[in-house]
C-alpha cells in the first residue's frame, strides 16, 4: 500500500483501476531544409487542418460538458491565428532553414516558457495550452492521426499532465478520477472533474513510471490523497464511505417535493438565488420553494439603453409563470460605478462600493427607476410577485421609495392599466439599515439581509483581497449580532426576515440562523436540497 | 492620437477568453491600437502578447489608439473593455 499527496478538485472519493495516459509525442527533429518556402506553405496548410479539428473539438465539448468548459478550444484556436507566433514560426525556417515541425515546437516551448515565468498562477497554467496547440500543429505536419485513449472499463486516470485535447476525448462515462503529476487548480481537467462531479488530484507526488495499468487506486478527494495498492481494511472502508456519499445524493433527492419543517414543525422557507431568467430551470430541478433574490441587473448590462417597460415587464411576468405560483422577489437595480453602464452618466469614483450605487441611482434618476416600477406593478398582477429595494440606509429613503411607487400606481390607475402593488421588502445589508431596523420595520413588508456586503462595510475588508484572508471571519460576532437584531426588530413588527447572502448558504450556520428566527434563507439553487436536510434533522 | 484609461474590473484579470475577444475587437479598426500596463505596451491585436502583460483585476491599463478611425476605435475598445472585462 503507497501513499500519495496532492491537491484536490472536488471532494469525492472513488476507487479502481489505474489506467496510465501516456503521451505519444515522439521527440521532434530538427532537418535542414532545402526550400524553407515549402516548409511555410505546409506551415499553413497544417495550420488550416489544426483549425478545423479545434472547431469540432469545440462543438463536441459543448455538448459533453458545456460552453463554459468547451471555451478553451476557441482560445486555441485564437492562438493558432496569433500573428507573433507565426511569426515566430515563419522566421525561425526563413533564417534557420530548419523544418516547419521543428520550427513550431521550438516557437511553442518559448511562448510556454514566457507564461510559465510569469507570476500570475493562472497565467503559468496557460503554459499548457500553448504546448497543446504546438504539438497538434507538429502532429498535423508529420501526418500524424490523433487517437483518443480507449478506456475499456472504468478507471482513475493517472498521468504526467492532461491537455483538454486529451480529456475532450475520453469517454466521459468511464472516468472515475484524474490524478496528474503536474497541472494547476485552474487547470482544465481541474475544471473538467468540477464539472462531472468526479474526485480528483493535481499536483500530486507520484512517479508515473513505477504505476501500471491495472493497479487499484483510492482517489481520496476529502484528504487530498491517492492510495495505490490498498489493503483490505482500506478497501473496506472506502467502499463504505463510496456507499455513504452515493446515499447521501440519493438522500438529497428523495427530499424533493418535501416541506422545509424543522421537528418541532416550524417552517422555513428555502428559496433560491438567481441572475436571468435562464436560471429558473435550476431553481425548478432544485426544488426551491421559491425565488429569494432574483437580480434584475442582467436586464441592465451589456447594452446601449435601458430596458424599455415592455421588455422588463416580460421578463418578469415569464419568471412568475415559469415558477407557478411559488415567490419570485425581485430586487431593483443594483448597480454602481464598478459595472460601467453607459447610458446611467456614472462617473468612475475612487471607491465604488460606498458610491452613487443601487437604490441611491435609482432615487435620483427617477425615469429607470420608474420604468422599472411600471413593469414591476404590472407583472406582479399575473404572479406572485415581491419586490425588494437594495442599500436602504433611511427612512427618508423608504418614504422616497414609496412616494415614487405611489406616483407610478396613480399612473397606471389612470392609464387605465392592470397592476397589482405587491409584497414590498428592503435588503438589510448596511450596518445603518440594522441598528436602525426597528424604524424600518413598520415601514416595509419584510428584511432580507445581504450578508456580502453587510460584512463588508460591518468589518470594512474587501473579500477580494486576499492579503485580508487572516483578518477575515465570515462567522464575526458583530454580524452575528446584527442578525439577531434585525430578525428581533422584524418579528416585533410582524414581518418576516430572510438572508439572501452567501452566509445564507453556510451550512455550519443553518442551525443557528433557525434557532435565531430566521424565516427565509436564499441560496445558490445547488445549495437548497442540502439546507432542506439539515433543517428537517433539527 | 487618443488615449484613455481603464480599470480592470474582472477578477481575474485579461485571462484567455476574453483576451481573444479582446483581440478579436481590436482587429475591426485601421487604427493601430496599443494596451500600456505599467512598464510593458504591445499591441492589442495579438491573443499571446496581450496575455502575456498578466494583467489583474484591479490594475490600470491605458489604451493608446493611433489611425484614420481612432475615434471609433477608442470608443468601440471603451465599450468591450466596459462590457467585457
Amino acid at each position: 500500500m503507497q501513499y500519495f499527496k496532492g491537491k484536490s478538485v472536488y471532494k469525492g472519493v472513488t476507487m479502481g483501476p489505474v489506467l496510465v495516459y501516456k503521451k505519444h509525442g515522439e521527440q521532434v527533429k530538427r532537418k535542414s531544409v532545402e526550400d524553407p518556402e515549402a516548409e511555410i506553405v505546409r506551415l499553413r496548410k497544417a495550420l488550416d487542418t489544426s483549425k478545423l479539428q479545434l472547431q469540432a473539438l469545440y462543438e463536441k465539448a459543448v455538448t459533453e460538458v458545456g460552453e463554459a468548459s468547451a471555451a478553451i478550444f476557441d482560445v486555441h484556436k485564437m492562438m493558432l491565428e496569433d500573428e507573433d507566433y507565426l511569426e515566430a514560426a515563419i522566421n525561425m525556417i526563413r533564417t534557420e532553414s530548419v523544418n516547419a515541425e521543428y520550427a513550431v515546437t521550438m516557437t511553442g516551448n518559448n511562448f510556454s516558457q514566457m507564461f510559465s515565468a510569469m507570476a500570475d498562477d493562472y497565467m503559468k497554467a496557460r503554459a499548457a495550452d500553448v504546448l497543446d496547440v504546438s504539438l497538434r500543429l507538429a502532429r498535423n505536419l508529420c501526418g500524424d492521426k490523433e487517437q483518443g485513449m480507449q478506456i475499456q472499463q472504468p478507471s482513475v486516470i493517472v498521468a504526467d499532465d492532461l491537455s483538454p485535447s486529451e480529456t475532450v476525448q475520453m469517454d466521459k462515462e468511464k472516468i472515475l478520477a484524474f490524478v496528474t503529476v503536474h497541472g494547476s487548480t485552474n487547470s482544465h481537467t481541474a475544471i473538467l472533474a468540477r464539472m462531472m462531479n468526479i474526485p480528483a488530484l493535481v499536483g500530486t507526488d507520484l512517479d508515473i513510471s513505477a504505476l501500471s495499468d491495472g493497479m487499484i487506486a483510492v482517489v481520496d478527494g476529502f484528504e487530498g490523497a491517492m492510495i495505490l495498492e490498498p489493503d483490505d481494511a482500506t478497501c473496506e472502508n472506502v467502499r463504505r464511505r463510496i456507499r455513504e456519499e452515493e446515499e447521501k445524493v440519493a438522500l438529497l433527492q428523495e427530499l424533493k417535493g418535501k416541506d422545509t419543517v424543522t421537528a418541532d414543525g416550524r417552517k422555513i422557507n428555502v428559496y433560491a438565488n438567481i441572475g436571468n431568467v435562464g436560471d429558473i430551470g435550476y431553481v425548478l430541478e432544485n426544488d426551491a420553494e421559491g425565488i429569494g433574490l432574483f437580480r434584475s441587473e442582467f436586464l441592465y448590462l451589456g447594452r446601449e439603453d435601458a430596458p424599455s417597460e415592455e421588455e422588463q415587464f416580460e421578463a418578469y411576468k415569464q419568471a412568475a409563470r415559469m415558477m407557478a405560483g411559488k415567490k419570485v422577489i425581485i430586487r431593483t437595480l443594483d448597480i454602481g460605478a464598478d459595472k460601467q453602464v453607459d447610458y446611467l452618466g456614472l462617473s468612475q469614483e475612487e471607491n465604488p462600493a460606498l458610491g452613487f450605487r443601487a437604490i441611491r441611482i435609482c432615487l435620483k434618476q427617477p425615469d429607470i427607476f420608474k420604468t422599472q416600477l411600471r413593469a414591476l406593478l404590472r407583472a406582479a398582477f399575473y404572479g406572485n410577485i415581491s419586490i425588494m429595494y437594495p442599500m436602504v440606509i433611511s427612512t427618508g429613503e423608504v418614504q422616497r421609495i414609496r412616494a415614487v411607487v405611489e406616483d407610478v400606481v396613480q399612473e397606471l390607475e389612470e392609464q387605465g392599466i392592470q397592476y397589482r402593488v405587491p409584497e414590498q421588502g428592503i435588503m438589510i445589508e448596511t450596518p445603518a439599515a440594522a441598528l436602525i431596523s426597528d424604524r424600518l420595520a413598520p415601514m416595509v413588508d419584510f428584511f432580507s439581509i445581504g450578508t456580502n456586503d453587510l460584512t463588508q462595510y460591518t468589518l470594512a475588508i474587501d473579500r477580494q483581497n486576499a492579503k485580508l484572508d487572516d483578518f477575515y471571519n465570515p462567522h464575526h460576532e458583530a454580524i452575528m449580532r446584527m442578525i439577531q437584531m434585525v430578525v428581533e426588530n422584524g418579528h416585533k413588527h410582524g414581518k418576516w426576515v430572510g438572508i439572501c447572502g452567501e452566509l445564507g448558504a453556510d451550512t455550519e450556520l443553518t442551525q443557528q440562523f433557525v434557532r435565531m428566527g430566521v424565516d427565509e434563507l436564499s441560496v445558490a439553487p445547488s445549495m437548497v436540497l442540502k439546507i432542506r436536510k439539515i433543517i428537517r434533522e433539527m | 492620437m487618443k488615449s484613455f484609461r481603464y480599470t480592470i474590473t474582472d477578477e481575474i484579470g485579461i485571462h484567455a477568453r476574453p483576451a481573444g475577444l479582446l483581440v478579436k475587437e481590436a482587429g475591426k479598426y485601421e487604427s493601430s491600437i496599443r494596451i500600456k500596463s505599467g512598464e510593458k505596451s504591445v499591441e492589442a491585436t495579438g491573443l499571446m502578447a496581450v496575455m502575456s502583460l498578466g494583467v489583474r483585476g484591479g490594475q490600470t491599463i491605458e489604451i493608446v489608439v493611433e489611425g484614420s478611425d481612432e475615434e471609433k476605435a477608442a470608443a468601440g475598445m471603451k465599450q468591450f473593455l466596459e462590457q467585457n472585462l
